[in-house]
């Protein structure tokens, strides 16, 4: 559907289909990348960058479901296996080869914990195909927001960094920005978690003396960072959080790696 | 004669009561489910050539990794005069590698003192941190008692050792230059020569103090073999098999399984015929309803507390401390093997892994964030056994907390851990 409003091309699968056309690559949403506002805006400027390069894509819309991520963090294989497995049937039935999630954990699952169940896709997170875009020259840091003289920091999200490894793709967008990249004290492989995987993002934290987000603040406030660069719609809420809760909204802004290449374009 | 007699038993009887009690751990940990990790052996050697062979994963924190290091191969390197000590000790001879080659020998020996002392020095730096200035990695509800006492007694038995190793030097390099005896021109004494001028002059009290630390030394060796099995010790063997058997998939990864998949299966496809399952259980409740894997990692950990000291849970004041999680595996399932010894094996002493040994609020405390798995120098998977515990709570008693029972019941009616209807789901574009 094409939307004066957002300005954004986003064709459903099923549009597709009936146009006998098939996408390069299927976009996975993810369900906090439909519903929670502020990662709605981190979906559409995805979108965005997809229209702007041209890559022909398209979203599953409302036959997408929730990978089971959370109920298998949460301990519930029967309901994770039931999850994988209807999506699973919707993704062949497309004959989906190629998928780029906004979401690592959506990202993390797809692509290790469905194999188990025949589902066999090549899956990539959006800051991986950021990056390849950046590489073939496509995508550059110019025409928009300059961030020349801001400190960027960029925080990794757990189920990318050390669930699987992915700590440069990332970070390969705020290089070209001319940004000053300050990293925190605790970062890629010895990153501090957001607080929110494992299924915490849905419950209340444990008894402890504080919460895992505001430990996270320390690393940040030392980077005297203006930006910190998200790419898990997760840790963008806990770290938003974070900020709000500290009062320092005015001193920092959490974007999405996503967002921030929008900007410096200026899409 | 007697000596020799005397020596050929204590040997045997150490090496009897060694072999007998990590079979008794062999056995603990095939108690476990089964788990392939035998494939791709290439790869598996290389990480343990790495990871065991060459603490790669030591470097994150350089002081620790370079006193570890001294101690480390100074086991390894003065562990090559243990074979001397030992055909001296059969054969009734004295320095007999001197013989082979006596340049060599004189390499040898002073390479070893100089080992020695470093270790000894590294092994009292090693107590200051544990006992002076109290590094919070050492501390923690689970290091009181025998944990604390454990590390402590390590470093005072290697402390003993080298003392000895080098007192014994000291005396037979005095009673060399008084040409006494059997005591040959052998050896260089770098470090114990300095220690010469302490020791009485009396030839005889010189051999007594030579022969006294010779047989405290190799005795304190065979008993300390022996007091590895019931010590978190035991890592300086187990890191070898524990990193082979690492696991080698994507981290991000949790383990499927089958034993579900065959029961959605046939609830999707009525067609579907499950294979033959003898899983009694989903998740983890007890020890034995860990993998083997799980539990060898169990008597690998050498409760340094890595994985608890950049875990965000712990960090920010909660229970759960993966140490602590990987211990008490270890002490039930230890439980578990002592009471089959004890009692046969259908005895149960009605209690489990979950409850009487790891609380709830641990499990429910983890964000899945791998930063343990990570941390440990060996490779100890904590999360695993979190997460396993988990499945049992939430698939066998319902027991999740009620939060996320409000996330599963959304996911299960509206395709999304929230309440929105999937109606909506792209509104965004909208």
């Amino acid at each position: 559907m094409e939307n004066i409003k957002t300005n954004i091309v986003v064709p459903t699968m099923a549009e597709m289909v009936a146009e006998g056309k098939m996408p390069e690559i299927l976009f996975w949403v993810g369900c906090a990348g439909s519903f929670d506002e502020r990662a709605q805006r981190i979906t559409r400027d995805i979108c965005k960058i997809l229209n702007y390069v041209g890559i022909s894509f398209a979203v599953l819309g409302t036959e997408e479901n929730c990978t089971g991520d959370p109920a298998k963090r949460a301990g519930n294989e029967f309901l994770f296996q039931m999850q994988a497995m209807t999506n699973i049937q919707v993704l062949d039935a497309y004959n989906i080869k190629k998928i780029v999630t906004g979401c690592p954990h959506c990202f993390n699952t797809i692509k290790n914990e469905y194999p188990d169940l025949g589902g066999n896709y090549e899956v990539i997170h959006h800051t991986q195909l950021i990056q390849q875009l950046i590489d073939e020259g496509k995508l550059k840091a110019e025409g928009g927001e300059s961030f020349v003289g801001k400190k960027i920091t960029y925080h990794d999200p757990c189920y990318l960094g050390r669930g699987n490894g992915i700590y440069e793709a990332p970070r390969k967008a705020l290089e070209i920005l001319d940004a000053e990249l300050v990293e925190m004290k605790r970062c890629k492989i010895n990153g501090l978690c957001c607080g929110a995987g494992g299924a915490q993002m849905f419950k209340e934290p444990e008894k402890g003396n504080k919460d895992i987000n505001i430990e996270r603040m320390v690393d940040i406030k030392e980077t005297k960072a203006h930006v910190v660069a998200a790419a898990c719609p997760f840790c963008m809420t806990m770290l938003s959080d974070g900020i709000k809760l500290e009062n320092k909204q005015q001193e920092i802004e959490v974007l999405d790696i996503a967002e921030i290449m929008v900007k410096a374009k200026g899409l | 004669m007697i000596a020799q007699i005397l020596f050929v038993i204590i040997l045997m009887a150490a090496l009897y009561l060694f072999t007998k009690n990590t079979g008794r751990i062999r056995r603990n940990i095939m108690l476990g489910l089964p788990v392939n990790r035998n494939d791709q052996p290439t790869l598996r050697w290389q990480i343990m050539a790495k990871i065991a062979l060459g603490q790669s994963k030591m470097t994150k924190r350089p002081v620790a990794a370079l006193l570890h290091f001294i101690v480390y191969a100074g086991f390894i390197i003065i562990n090559m005069e243990v074979l001397e000590i030992i055909i001296d000790g059969v054969v009734g001879t004295h320095r007999v590698f001197a013989k082979l080659s006596p340049g060599f020998y004189n390499f040898l020996i002073g390479s070893f003192e100089v080992l020695a002392m470093l270790v000894l020095v590294a092994c009292v730096i090693f107590l200051i941190r544990r006992n002076v200035l109290q590094l919070k990695r050492f501390s923690g509800i689970e290091m009181k008692q025998w944990p604390k006492s454990d590390a402590n007694y390590i470093l005072a038995i290697e402390i003993l050792l080298m003392a000895a190793f080098l007192t014994m030097n000291a005396a037979d390099a005095k009673l060399q230059l008084l040409n006494y005896s059997h005591y040959i021109q052998a050896g260089a004494f770098p470090i114990s020569q300095f220690f010469s001028s302490w020791l009485p002059s009396s030839p005889h009290i010189l051999e007594l103090i030579e022969r006294g630390c010779w047989w405290f030394h190799i005795i304190g060796i065979l008993a300390f073999l022996n007091y590895l099995p019931f010590s978190k010790h035991f890592h300086i063997l187990m890191a070898f098999p524990n990193t082979y058997y690492s696991n080698l998939l994507a981290k991000g990864r949790f383990t499927n399984m089958a034993s579900v998949t065959n029961e959605v299966k046939a609830m999707v496809d009525p067609t579907f015929v499950p294979e033959a399952n003898t899983l009694t259980r989903f998740g983890a409740k007890d020890a034995t309803d860990l993998t083997w894997k799980n539990l060898m990692e169990a008597y690998t950990c050498t409760e340094c507390g890595r994985c608890t000291s950049v875990c965000p849970a712990n960090i920010t004041g909660k229970l759960l401390s993966p140490r602590k999680i990987m211990m008490d595996t270890r002490d039930r399932i230890t439980e578990i093997g002592n009471n089959l010894e004890r009692n046969g094996a259908d005895f149960n002493d009605g209690k489990s892994l979950l409850d009487y040994y790891i609380s709830r609020e641990e499990i429910w405390a983890c964000t899945s964030c791998n930063a343990c798995t990570e941390a440990c120098p060996v490779n100890i998977n904590p999360l695993e056994i979190i997460i396993e515990l988990r499945r049992y709570a939430v698939m066998e008693e319902a027991q999740a907390p009620a939060s996320l029972n409000n996330m599963l019941a959304n996911i299960e009616n509206n395709g999304a851990p929230w309440k929105y209807s999937n109606a909506d789901r792209l509104n965004w574009a909208k």
